[in-house]
């Protein structure tokens, strides 16, 4: 893991949603306290356990994945976990082990790996929600940007 | 174990097993296009014979080879189940090249192709929904994944296999099957495709020889549903 500071990621371009653009590398961990949109690449681990994350058709994960709900347009590589629902849409490619309450896959999309579907725990989530949050707001450790240049990170 | 599917061995080597590059859902039909696709609902006494031996139980762990459908992963998950999905011969084909270049005879191929869709512990799964894809694998990649399927599914748990038996035929329908209910399958015609081999009773009774038990149900449509204790 980097020992560089987090930066943070503060873009909104997709209705409120972080985002981290397709010419964006994050190697390290995400926290997010919103939703978040990754179209660029992420290796590691992403957490946004109240919000929906949604994994942009130019986005490549391979991190072990938490969230409320996933949405993957691109290709993920690693565990998936997200208390209320996953959608794997056409063309999509997940590989990797679920844990979910809700899953949808559509035709054309591709998988490998184990589904398990868990019931939301309504106790424990809302014990989380008071915990304090580890991070403020979205915040990731970057330690490798891409070719392109700097990280971009735009509200 | 080789010796008695020979003679049901059809085309050059590897055949046309790999097909031409795959479709998103991982079935490649030899003739037709995902366009020809065609949609019927048939019953099946394999599966529902498959299911009798698993739905009184939840926690079980499924593997479908099919890819995934929602529809599979619903009814699976549904009755309480642990679905392993697979997608075989969309690996089969990127394993083994879309046009029959390189051999199925290959040992290290074999070995990465297992590597990558079977890799799993002994005993693992429950029971494993095999469909069609056993068709077009030629005989030593068809023993090896077998063998494979032996060692990870546990002893008398079951699968459940398709065959064509039509040996008149060069190609057979490539489907995609969706399960409807315990005792229907929807199933999609993707267009043609052809087997590595053909097969009947006698032979099948020679490939799963190392099972417990293998029993057959001939469709109208000239399919075996075969279903195979570990």
């Amino acid at each position: 893991m980097s020992s560089m500071p987090p930066a943070r990621i503060e873009a909104e371009p997709r209705g409120g949603a972080a985002t981290v653009g397709k010419a964006v590398k994050v190697v390290g961990q995400i926290f997010s306290r919103e939703d978040l949109y990754i179209d660029g690449e992420v290796e590691g681990t992403v957490e946004a356990l109240e919000h929906k994350l949604t994994i942009g058709p130019n986005g490549t994960v391979r991190a072990t994945v938490k969230a409320r709900e996933v949405v993957a347009l691109g290709n993920i590589q690693g565990n998936v976990e997200a208390t209320e629902k996953i959608e794997i849409r056409k063309d999509a490619k997940l590989t990797g082990d679920i844990r979910t309450a809700r899953i949808i896959i559509e035709d054309g999309a591709y998988f490998k790996g184990s589904i398990d579907i868990v019931k939301p725990e309504p106790v424990k989530v809302a014990a989380k929600v008071q915990a304090p949050a580890p991070v403020a707001q979205t915040t990731a450790v970057v330690s490798a940007p891409v070719a392109t240049g700097a990280p971009e990170m735009k509200r | 174990m080789l010796e008695p599917l020979r003679g049901f061995f059809r085309g050059s080597r590897g055949g046309r097993t790999g097909g031409p590059p795959a479709s998103p859902g991982g079935r490649t039909p030899l003739n037709g296009s995902p366009a020809e696709a065609t949609l019927s609902v048939r019953p099946s006494r394999g599966l529902e014979e498959f299911f009798t031996q698993i739905r009184d139980t939840s926690g079980l762990t499924i593997l479908d080879l099919g890819g995934a459908t929602q529809k599979n992963v619903s009814f699976i998950t549904d009755l309480g189940h642990r679905l392993y999905s697979e997608d075989f011969l969309r690996m089969l084909n990127e394993s083994f090249g879309a046009d029959d270049t390189v051999d199925q005879t290959n040992p290290g191929r074999i070995e990465y192709f297992l590597k990558q869709t079977l890799d799993y512990p002994a005993g693992h799964f429950d029971g494993v929904l095999v469909w069609d894809v056993l068709e077009y694998l030629n005989p030593v990649l068809l023993n090896a994944v077998v063998e494979r399927l032996h060692y990870i599914v546990r002893p008398k748990a079951y699968m459940l296999a398709f065959f064509h038996s039509d040996d008149k035929q060069d190609a057979v329908p490539c489907y995609t099957f969706r399960i409807a209910q315990l005792n229907s399958l929807e199933i999609e015609r993707q267009g043609m495709r052809r087997p590595a081999q053909l097969y009947n009773n006698r032979s099948l009774e020679k490939l799963f020889g190392k099972f417990d038990s293998v029993k057959f149900f001939l469709t109208r449509d000239r399919l075996r549903e075969v279903i195979v204790k570990v």
